[in-house]
């Protein structure tokens, strides 16, 4: 089939598919009972019973609106790494942003910070953080002189330890806190609130744009830094910016939901599978299949054991990604690049 | 387009790689650049076209000192064949083509029907019509190269550098890539400079050589004034001569023993 022809009938699918999971997340009550779609349209639509707007609007509708924020951006970012490093392997978390993050929440968790309403502390030291370990690792990367890929995957992989350790030495002595702090890693789209939401909207929808808009340097840098140099892509540039959008979009998104994992890595791939490697493609439908993939997470996460409450959303995106990711690794992995 | 080297210098840390080179090269010549392991060949080609930026001189491109020009500007008109690694993400040969027009495309914009000309043509003359489709993942290294090759046509440069072109290539495809080559070059004035080790193919295909010897220039000249027993004994320490062909009444460097390391 042609290119063409798979990207539209892709494009469609996936939009189809990313109203049903809007639909179903918003359809969720409370324990395994939900709304049918029809009184979630009305409920939408101002037609409801004063209880399922409640719930529909109230309840359900910024968990959603955060979810498809959040899933297309660590969807798009992982596009965007996995073709900065040339690494099927790469995701949104590879420079340690993920334990980055997750030392500014935490730090915000146990201590009281003059200034800033502790409330919103953990979000803010989040991205405070997430950006820190950006510029860590890059400043480290750099100080051979050239930056090379390699050198970036490896102090990524060394600021990321670091960070962990400082993450696990603060939930040792976190005390009545530690639960605050395991949560928040696990990662929760319910954390975040309109007034999060209206902040997480402009980051995301602009880095993403940004983003999807290296589609062609990216292309080339697929091939190697060499060829991308030869074909007129200032490969420096195009790299820290690249770095500096994605950290973005990450820090916006996991500062108010936690970490989440398996999105960036997973949907990429299976976008490529289906429709080849050129950014152009992968890059927006990866923001569509993103969002789908945490919708329908989150909605498993509500309903999969009630008796428990709600599963964390890290937890369910995770055990569904995993597998899958499994799966790409043994069956298909010439199409994804790992031969 | 006059396109010329002046006393260049670069240094990887405190390690000289380069020590004063200077090399005017003429419009439409094939110029094949010598020298042993780690004289600094790939070093001079990735100066030229900016993807190193020398530590002292200029590479001047039709009288601008290229470090004023974009990498894009410069992609317009300088096309290189890399030596190529592995690619792992599954292109297919004419994804990998048509990125060759990228320097003349704008960022989102798509192909122009005189693109598709260029690439469909840049196929066929590296016979590659029948790949297509292929994924470039799955291919050889010498069919890797081949691409690449079709890819740095289809930019339609003014001056093309080959890192060792002929590295992964079969033997009668290494004289088909240099033949091709020889004949852009003939028909529209193609400016070709080929880093090589390929002392047989160098010799009977390019107008002049460069030997690098030491980090500086040794020699330059035609082959002949070049190719010497003597040069040849002093830079790649081998007994070799350079000798005509008779069956096809070419030159050609007929390499008899190495003289091993003193």
């Amino acid at each position: 089939m042609e290119s063409r022809t798979k990207t539209i009938i892709a494009v469609i699918v996936l939009v189809i598919a990313a109203v049903f999971c809007i639909f179903k997340d918003l359809s969720w009550v409370s324990a395994n009972v939900s709304y049918s779609f029809q009184e979630v349209w009305d409920a939408l639509i101002g037609n409801g019973s004063w209880a399922s707007e409640r719930i529909v609007r109230d309840q359900n509708a910024p968990r959603v609106v955060a979810g498809i924020l959040v899933g297309a951006g660590l969807a798009i970012t992982g596009s965007a790494m996995q073709a900065v490093f040339r690494n099927p392997l790469a995701s949104p978390y590879i420079l340690g942003l993920s334990s980055g993050a997750s030392l500014g929440a935490a730090a915000g968790i146990i201590f009281t910070i003059p200034f800033i309403p502790s409330l919103i502390a953990s979000p803010i030291l989040a991205f405070v953080t997430c950006f820190i370990t950006m510029a860590l690792v890059y400043t480290m990367a750099r100080a051979g002189g050239t930056v090379r890929t390699e050198t970036l995957i490896l102090s990524g992989v060394a600021v990321s330890s670091l960070m962990s350790a400082l993450v696990s030495f603060m939930t040792f002595i976190s005390g009545d806190k530690l639960e605050g702090i395991v949560f928040w890693t696990m990662g929760n789209l319910g954390n975040a609130d309109w007034n999060e939401i209206a902040f997480m909207i402009p980051v995301i929808v602009l880095c993403s744009f940004l983003l999807m808009y290296q589609a062609k340097p990216l292309n080339a840098m697929m091939l190697g830094d060499a060829h991308a140099l030869d074909l007129g892509v200032d490969v420096k540039k195009v790299r820290l910016f690249v770095l500096v959008l994605s950290t973005l979009v990450v820090a916006a998104a996991v500062s108010f939901v936690g970490v989440i994992g398996f999105i960036g890595l997973v949907i990429p791939h299976i976008i490529r599978i289906l429709l080849g490697p050129d950014n152009r493609r992968i890059m927006p439908l990866s923001l569509i299949g993103g969002a789908c993939f945490i919708l329908i997470c989150d909605y498993i996460s509500h309903v999969i054991a009630p008796q428990f409450g709600t599963l964390p959303i890290g937890v369910t995106t995770a055990l569904i990604g995993a597998p899958i990711f499994v799966y790409l690794l043994i069956r298909r992995r010439r199409e994804v690049g790992w031969n | 387009m006059s396109f010329e080297v002046k006393d260049l210098r670069y240094t990887y840390e405190d390690y000289l790689v380069l020590d004063g080179i200077t090399l005017p090269i003429s419009d439409g010549e094939i110029i094949g650049i010598l020298g042993p392991n780690g004289c600094g060949k790939t070093t001079l080609l990735k100066n030229l076209n900016k993807n190193l930026s020398p530590k002292g001189g200029v590479v001047m491109l039709d009288g601008q000192d290229i470090q004023e020009l974009t990498k894009k500007e410069i992609a317009g008109k300088i096309a290189a064949v890399p030596q190529t690694n592995e690619i792992h993400f599954a292109f297919t040969v004419r994804d990998i083509v048509a990125m060759g027009r990228m320097p003349f495309q704008s960022m989102m914009g798509g192909e122009s029907s005189e693109d598709s000309r260029i690439i469909d043509d840049a196929i066929e003359k590296t016979g590659l019509s029948g790949y297509r489709n292929r994924l470039i993942n799955t291919m050889s290294g010498g069919e890797r190269q081949r691409v690449i090759i079709a890819r740095a046509i289809a930019q339609t440069p003014q001056i093309l550098l080959m890192d060792e072109p002929t590295l992964h290539l079969d033997i009668s495809m290494q004289f088909d890539a240099l033949k091709l080559v020889s004949s852009i070059s003939k028909e529209n004035g193609m400016t070709v400079v080929i880093v090589s080790h390929d002392l047989p193919l160098v010799s009977r295909y390019c107008d002049r050589i460069v030997m690098i010897h030491d980090h500086r220039i040794f020699a330059v000249g035609t082959p002949e004034e070049v190719l010497t027993p003597e040069n040849m004994r002093t830079v790649f320490n081998v007994d070799a001569d350079l000798v005509m062909d008779e069956k096809i009444g070419k030159r050609t460097v007929m390499i008899h023993d190495s003289l091993g390391r003193p």
